[in-house]
């Protein structure tokens, strides 16, 4: 049997790309959060904040550690596995992934080393930068490999000689026309992904009786931050859709299983898609609301599937799919942040109740939500890896099927051993929880009056 | 006037790899010495030494490769392919030192399979890079820019060395950085270790300064033709002075001259590779003028360069400032 580079590779690509984004989801916004703990710390003196900040930041360097040795990989990976691509797109979105190693990957991993480890060696303003210099770093990095993935989606500012993509206009390449919105939605989606776990670890302490005064302090701030995100990221994301529907058409048929465009297209409920048939099976539709809510007019039309030739179409079933895996959660995102923050404002959310019990287990919402959003994007873009220029077949590496199928089971065993201990040792520091911090005086001894203000500090809260 | 933007470039990617080696060296180098330390106290205050840097060291890789795509995606696109095996292998293994950094902190008291990550990590990693140098410096086949040879072709008994030398030399790094940053019992242990790691890498520096040229016509003539001999000559001649700088600085306990002597070591090896090479980016055929990106695509980069760069260099001068100083048994930051 001949094994087929192609497809082990795609598997390869997403497999390792889908545990990356993982991490970079959590610690974008957790890095975010930390920074926000150590400035009110800092702003009000309350030790509380200085240790619900210290223990996320356990957190996060675990986190953070997983995120970047598996982003490592798809840099390399762009070499190992696409490099007919590399070489047609190097010159465009080369530079791009240059920009974020020297504007975000080395702000990151430079000032991390103080955020993680400079608590009791600089002063608490320098300490609270460099947290929040981290928090800059991963939104930058964010900017940019967005930018090269949105150029691939829809590229612009290049001319192609020799089947070579040339740049001609690099504010054009940089903010490609699907660019902003994606951006936007994907920094909404990671602070929205670690609002919902803050929210579910504060749940669970304050459902086990422990560290109260730091669970009420995280859910409020979390369902706070949570009821103005989820129903803006509904907007946002409709915005997108709007946008994909302009620059890509077909991507959109199929996130809504859209076959025939000469008629005003309905909003499909549930349905089993036959790309053979051309048809939906089961099919539980509400008539024109795609329609509206595509072109936000009930009558209007937009290209349907049959509109493309078959080799131009995207796998309609799993984009039909995660895109309403995504959707769904959206919306019990919105439901859930309302109605906690309701129950906030009139004075009961602290109560033992199915609320509680719900919120504990919302953790993974967000990461299913950023799966099941990028398989969309990606898999949508399809058969195209970079959209008109150049076919996934086409950017393939000379390597035998034996290599990457081999790689690719190593891979996945390693992932799977570092997953599990790494959420295994998660899991462990959220059981410990947050611990009051005595700092060192022998490491600080040019502050004598800092550290004498922060002993008399831990005796008074000791004595509260 | 006509700036040569492929040589620029090629000294960019030159400087990120060795600070990479260099940097990423001691660190690497300090897990390959993982084993010696029997106890768990060394082993704290070894991984204590580089803790908060690793991750910024390991940033000049990302560097190195992302700049290679950048300024020569034809390079990047022959060398990739052609190296698949060593690279993967090199990734696999730094993914395993990288969690061991923290995860080995969360799971004690039972953190030995993260002892064993961690010297494994290191170990492979240093391993595959120099199997990656080899299989360079040995040759890709080529047809029509593209690679046009099988997966194993960089095995060879030179590319093994040279991953053994790197194994060595990175220890010798990490050796001598431990003497200048620990203080304690590991601190004299750290200078019995270095000295025989050090005659290793003047074994291997010396075996591929015989080895290459013997091989090579391309070497030997650059090498060994009038006038380059005379221009040449200090390469050998300082590799000696280093040498003696490390020997007689571990013997007097001095802090810092085996470490940086070590530094030396290495800088000179890679001028020394350089100098063999240039300007073949993929011997023995593609220069760095026929893979050159767009001239577009390298000025757009090196603006971002001029300004950044040094940027990146502050803020890393100032993280290790901050950090500076020796770290006792018993000390650490976390
Ligand atoms: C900078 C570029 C970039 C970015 C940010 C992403 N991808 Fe991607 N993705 C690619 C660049 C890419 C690619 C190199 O273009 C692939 C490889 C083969 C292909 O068709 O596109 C790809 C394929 C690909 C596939 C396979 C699609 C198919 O072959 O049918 C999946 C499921 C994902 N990706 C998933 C993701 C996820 C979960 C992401 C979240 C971070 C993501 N991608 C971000
Ligand atoms: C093909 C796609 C991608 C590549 C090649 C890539 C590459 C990398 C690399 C090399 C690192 C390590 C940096 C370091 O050493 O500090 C990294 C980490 C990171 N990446 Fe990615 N990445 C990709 C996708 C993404 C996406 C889609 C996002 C977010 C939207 C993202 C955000 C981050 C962030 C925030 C980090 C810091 C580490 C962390 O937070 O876990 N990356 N990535
Ligand atoms: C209910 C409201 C939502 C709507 C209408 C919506 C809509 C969309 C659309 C249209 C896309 C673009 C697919 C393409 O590229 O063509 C997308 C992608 C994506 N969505 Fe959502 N989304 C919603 C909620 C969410 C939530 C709650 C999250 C995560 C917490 C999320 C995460 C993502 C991600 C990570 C992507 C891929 C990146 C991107 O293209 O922006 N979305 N979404």
């Amino acid at each position: 049997m001949e094994l087929d580079p192609l497809i082990l590779a795609r598997v390869q690509f997403a497999f390792t790309i889908s545990f990356h984004i993982i991490f970079p989801a959590f610690t974008i916004g957790l890095s975010a959060w930390i920074a926000t703990l150590l400035g009110i710390s800092l702003w009000t003196g309350d030790p509380h904040y200085r240790d619900l900040a210290q223990f996320w930041t356990k957190i996060f360097a675990v986190s953070f550690a997983m995120g970047v040795v598996s982003g490592i990989v798809l840099t390399y990976q762009f070499g190992t596995n696409w490099s007919a691509f590399s070489l047609a797109a190097g010159n465009v979105i080369g530079p791009l992934i240059g920009l974020e190693v020297l504007t975000a990957f080395f702000l990151e991993a430079s000032f991390l080393g103080i955020m993680l480890f400079g608590r009791d060696r600089v002063s608490p303003q320098l300490h609270f930068a460099s947290a929040v210099l981290v928090a800059i770093g991963t939104a930058i990095s964010a900017f940019w490999i967005l930018s090269a993935n949105s150029w691939m989606q829809y590229p612009a500012g290049h001319e192609v000689r020799d089947g070579i993509a040339y740049p001609v206009d690099w504010w054009q390449i940089i903010f490609s026309p699907t660019f902003h919105w994606r951006f936007v939605h994907m920094l909404i989606a990671a602070y929205i992904t670690t609002g919902f776990v803050v929210l579910a670890v504060g749940a669970r302490f304050w459902l086990k009786g422990k560290h109260l005064i730091e669970a009420e302090t995280m859910m409020k701030m979390a369902l706070g931050i949570l009821v103005v995100l989820t129903p803006v990221q509904a907007v946002v994301g409709d915005f997108h859709g709007l946008n994909t529907l302009e620059h890509q058409p077909a991507k959109i048929a199929g996130m809504e299983a859209h076959w025939d465009g000469n008629h005003p297209a309905p909003l499909v409920l549930f349905a089993i898609p036959d790309e053979e048939a051309e048809m939906n099976r089961f099919e539980l539709a509400i008539p024109k609301l795609g329609s509206l809510i595509l072109k936000h007019d009930l009558n209007a039309t937009f290209p349907g599937l049959k509109q493309f030739a078959p080799e131009d179409r995207p796998p309609v079933l799993p984009i039909f799919i995660s895109f309403r895996v995504m959707v769904g959660i959206g919306l019990v995102m919105i439901a859930l942040s309302v109605i906690g923050a309701f129950k906030w404002w009139r004075g009961h959310l602290f109560r033992p109740g199915w609320l509680m019990q719900i919120f504990a287990w919302t953790w993974p919402l967000g990461f299913i939500a950023v799966l099941a959003g990028w398989i969309t994007t990606e898999i949508g873009r399809q058969p195209w890896v970079a959209t008109g220029l150049m076919r996934t077949e086409d950017a393939l590496s000379p390597v035998g099927g034996v290599a990457v199928l081999v790689s690719l089971v190593l891979f996945v065993l390693v992932y799977a051993v570092i997953f599990v201990s790494g959420g295994y040792y998660i899991n462990r520091l959220l059981e410990k929880g947050p611990v009051r911090h005595i700092p060192k005086e022998d490491l600080r001894p040019t502050r004598p009056m800092a550290a004498a203000k922060d002993a008399g500090r831990i005796a008074l809260s000791a004595g509260e | 006037m006509e700036l040569d933007l492929p040589l620029i470039w090629a000294g960019i990617i030159g400087l990120a790899v060795i600070l990479y080696v260099v940097l990423d060296g001691f660190d690497l180098g300090c897990g390959i010495l993982f084993p010696f330390a029997k106890e768990e106290r060394d082993r704290d205050q070894m991984m204590n030494s580089v803790a908060p840097f690793w991750d910024g060291n390991e940033t000049w890789l990302i560097l190195g490769g992302g700049g290679l795509w950048v300024a020569f995606p034809a390079a990047y696109a022959i060398i990739m392919p052609a190296l698949y095996v060593p690279v993967i292998v090199m990734l696999l293994a730094l993914i395993f030192r990288g969690v061991a950094f923290e995860f080995r902190w969360v799971a004690k008291p039972n953190h030995q399979a993260w002892d064993l990550a961690f010297w494994l990590g290191s170990t492979v990693a240093a391993f595959a890079q120099g199997v990656i140098l080899g299989g360079m410096l040995h040759g890709i086949r080529t047809e029509d820019n593209a690679f046009a040879g099988g997966a194993f072709d960089w095995l060879s008994p030179f590319a093994i060395m040279c991953g053994l030398g790197v194994v060595a030399g990175y220890a010798l790094l990490g050796a001598t950085w431990l003497h200048m940053r620990v203080s304690g019992p590991l601190e004299r242990r750290s200078a019995d270790w270095a000295r025989p790691l050090l005659l290793a890498m003047l074994a291997f520096i010396l075996v591929v300064s015989v080895w290459t040229p013997l091989q090579y016509d391309r070497i030997a003539e650059r090498w060994f033709s009038w006038p380059n001999l005379l221009y040449l000559s200090p390469v050998p001649v300082l590799t000696v002075v280093l040498a003696a700088v490390i020997w007689v600085g571990l013997d007097r306990r001095n802090a810092a001259a085996p470490f940086l002597g070590s530094v030396g070591l290495f800088i000179l090896s890679f001028a020394g590779l350089a100098i063999s090479n240039f300007p073949y980016l993929v011997p023995p055929d593609i220069t760095i003028w026929d893979a050159a990106a767009a001239p577009a695509s390298q000025m757009f980069l090196l603006v971002a360069v001029v300004i950044l760069l040094p940027v990146v260099l502050g803020y890393t001068v100032f993280v290790y400032y901050t950090f500076r100083g020796r770290i006792g048994p018993g000390e650490g930051y976390h």
